[in-house]
């Protein structure tokens, strides 16, 4: 108990230690990882498209987006299986864009794990060791190491397919770490585990990247992992990085709708901006009447067309009109997601061919009957801090 | 598992009697004490003896056993080579020509083979013996491993060999450290399926070869053709015992593999 009770103060340690931990924003600050202007084209088809970007040492940063958005082929270019069809990625100040992979000073772990079938887990880790000549005992040090590192040690006699999925992973991942990579890259590194898996594991790989001070580049499509595990996210789309930010920026402060649609659900209401008063924004937008959004970054002109991101659970619903003049609309419920947790609730606002509209209450309460039903009419209104102005 | 029904049972035992009931007989004869091949006069095994005094069939044993080693050796690492390059090296130019150039021997009917490498060995003034069945035998055998090592590539994860290089291995590395050792069941398999060919080949070897080499199936023809003696059927009975231990085993490795692989 008393052990567990330390394991756990020390994560909370870790934790707020990570939070505080923002190199990209420091003055002075060196990339450790470079994209300048790197471009993959495949015949017609353009994977990464002009595409620059900087990592720093000690970040852990995710590449997150759809299938085919060209994160695989931007890390693969990193690891040196894909060369650029143009542009420089520098590592640690050094050009490795000619650079095979066996000389690159990164690891990667594999979505496959592609463990050797062939060796124990003990020679799978040792591998590596084994490549740059590294002296016996250093290199039983160094399995040892991992193996305890990742707690496998009662394994270190098994072949990979005596293991379990999660016990694979870990191997992958001890692998993969044993050369002390400059950065380490994770290729959808939980994909195929369970959830609950999934969830313990995410926190292991956090207290470790932060343990050993290493820089973790990850290749996601799963937005929760990216949400929970990532200093700083690139959300991707057609070989391009659309918004480089941290988690909660991405989300409540979403560059353009297709990081609003992708990263959590949002409803977005278009309108026009009818009038500026210092931060506050006043947007009259079809189906939704009059919107009023705190704007502090003053990103709003008169009379041009304005988009406004709604998460579901900053909105509120009930029977009753809300005595506010702004911020308010009448709609009936068309779907209701019970989730557990939460329930979701679809409402068609504005008639039949207005938007459908998300909105999240949170089941704070045993009670099974649910307040709203199937067809109900309810209000849904919000507060100026709810809603943000995103790009088209 | 289904129950054989009479009908079921009659139809198997008339074709494995169909494939199998002429070796059978020849084994059987080939223990026979009588020197009137048709005549049972009880069991022997005096045949066998009298073999170990026939030098010139030991000879032509151990001249076809060096050919079938030497051939399938050449052939497999080709076949490994080929496999490669049409397995990994994806759609490059004149891969269609350089597959189905690699898979026309198998459909190419042996006399044509043959008489065509001949036609070759002469062209070159090549003296014709040891090396140029050989070299027939590869021709003759390496499409056939070939095919048995690229079956096999085609579900290798190609991840396995980037982790490796990853790891700091070169490719050249990598391929042995890694791929190969994963291969190793489908290239032995490869070379056992080759050897036995080679040990079986009459047709080629009698086209390509001269009169220094004379290989066991081309003996064993021309001492039929004065007379089928006892002594013949206990020499083809070895030879079925041999080819048929290594196929076993052959196919014995690549079963265990597919066990084994998660």
């Amino acid at each position: 108990m008393n052990q567990r009770t330390a394991r756990k103060a020390a994560r909370r340690s870790v934790g707020s230690v990570r939070r505080t931990c923002a190199p990209w924003a420091e003055p002075g600050a060196r990339p450790l990882v470079e994209f300048c202007s790197v471009t993959k084209a495949y015949g017609e088809v353009t994977a990464v498209d002009r595409l620059s970007l900087s990592i720093y040492p000690k970040e852990f940063f995710a590449l997150l987006g759809p299938s085919g958005c060209g994160k695989t082929t931007l890390m693969r270019m990193l690891a040196g299986f894909e060369a650029p069809t143009s542009g420089d990625i520098l590592l640690d100040g050094v050009d490795v864009t000619a650079m095979p992979p066996h000389r690159r000073p990164t690891n990667m772990m594999f979505q496959s794990y592609a463990l050797f079938p062939h060796m124990s887990v003990w020679d799978n880790i040792a591998f590596g060791l084994k490549q740059e000549g590294m002296a016996r005992p250093d290199i039983k040090a160094r399995v040892e190491e991992m193996l305890a590192l990742v707690r496998l040690e009662a394994l270190a006699r098994r072949r990979p397919d005596q293991l379990s999925g999660g016990q694979r992973q870990r191997v992958a991942l001890a692998r993969s770490l044993a050369k002390r990579p400059k950065v380490l890259l994770l290729d959808e590194p939980l994909g195929a585990l369970d959830r609950k898996l999934r969830e313990a594991t995410q926190f292991e790989l956090m207290d470790l990247q932060a343990d050993l001070g290493l820089t973790f580049l990850m290749v996601t499509h799963d937005q929760d992992e990216a949400m929970t595990m990532a200093d700083r996210i690139a959300v991707m789309d057609h070989g391009r990085i659309v918004q480089v930010a941290p988690p909660e920026e991405i989300y409540e402060q979403p560059a353009n709708r297709y990081v609003a649609e992708f990263v959590g659900d949002v409803t977005v209401a278009e309108g026009t901006v009818t009038g500026i008063a210092g931060d506050i924004v006043r947007i009259e937008a079809a189906h939704f009447g009059t919107l009023e959004i705190d704007e502090e970054e003053g990103r709003a002109r008169m009379d041009a067309p304005a988009l406004v991101a709604l998460r579901p659970e900053k909105l509120n619903i009930g029977h009753d009109e809300p005595p506010q003049t702004v911020n308010k609309v009448r709609g009936e419920i068309w779907d209701i997601a019970y989730l557990g947790d939460f329930t979701m609730m679809q409402v068609k606002v504005g008639g039949d061919d207005g938007p459908l509209v998300k909105a999240a209450i949170a089941n704070r309460s045993r009670r099974m009957e649910r307040p709203f039903a199937w067809d109900d009419i309810v209000w849904l209104w919000w507060d100026v801090e709810a809603g943000v102005l995103i790009d088209p | 598992m289904r129950r054989f029904g009479p009908l079921h049972m009659t139809a198997l035992a008339a074709g494995l009697a169909f494939l199998y009931l002429p070796m059978l007989i020849l084994i059987a004869y080939s223990f026979n004490a009588s020197r009137l091949v048709t005549v049972w006069g009880g069991f022997s095994t005096r045949w066998y003896a009298s073999l170990l005094q026939n030098q010139p069939l030991l000879d032509a044993a151990w001249l076809s056993l060096q050919v079938a080693f030497v051939s399938a050796t050449i052939a497999t690492i080709l076949a490994l080579l080929a496999a490669v390059a049409l397995v990994r090296y994806g759609r490059f130019r004149g891969r269609t020509l350089f597959s189905g150039m690699i898979g026309a021997p198998l459909i190419m009917p042996e006399v044509v083979t043959g008489l065509s490498l001949l036609l070759l060995f002469v062209a070159l003034g090549l003296d014709r013996g040891f090396w140029t069945v050989t070299i027939a035998h590869v021709t003759l055998t390496m499409c056939f491993a070939t095919v048995v090592i690229q079956s096999r590539l085609v579900a290798f994860d190609a991840s396995l060999e980037e982790a490796a290089q990853d790891l700091g291995a070169p490719p050249w590395k990598a391929f042995l450290t890694v791929t190969l050792p994963i291969l190793a069941p489908a290239v032995a398999a490869a070379w056992m399926l080759a050897f036995t060919l080679s040990l079986d080949d009459l047709v080629i070897a009698s086209f390509t070869t001269g009169p220094s080499a004379t290989t066991l199936p081309m003996r064993l023809y021309s001492a039929v053709r004065l007379g089928v003696t006892p002594e013949i059927n206990a020499a083809s009975t070895i030879l079925i015992a041999f080819v048929a231990i290594v196929v076993v085993s052959a196919s014995l490795v690549v079963k265990r593999e597919l066990v084994t692989r998660p």
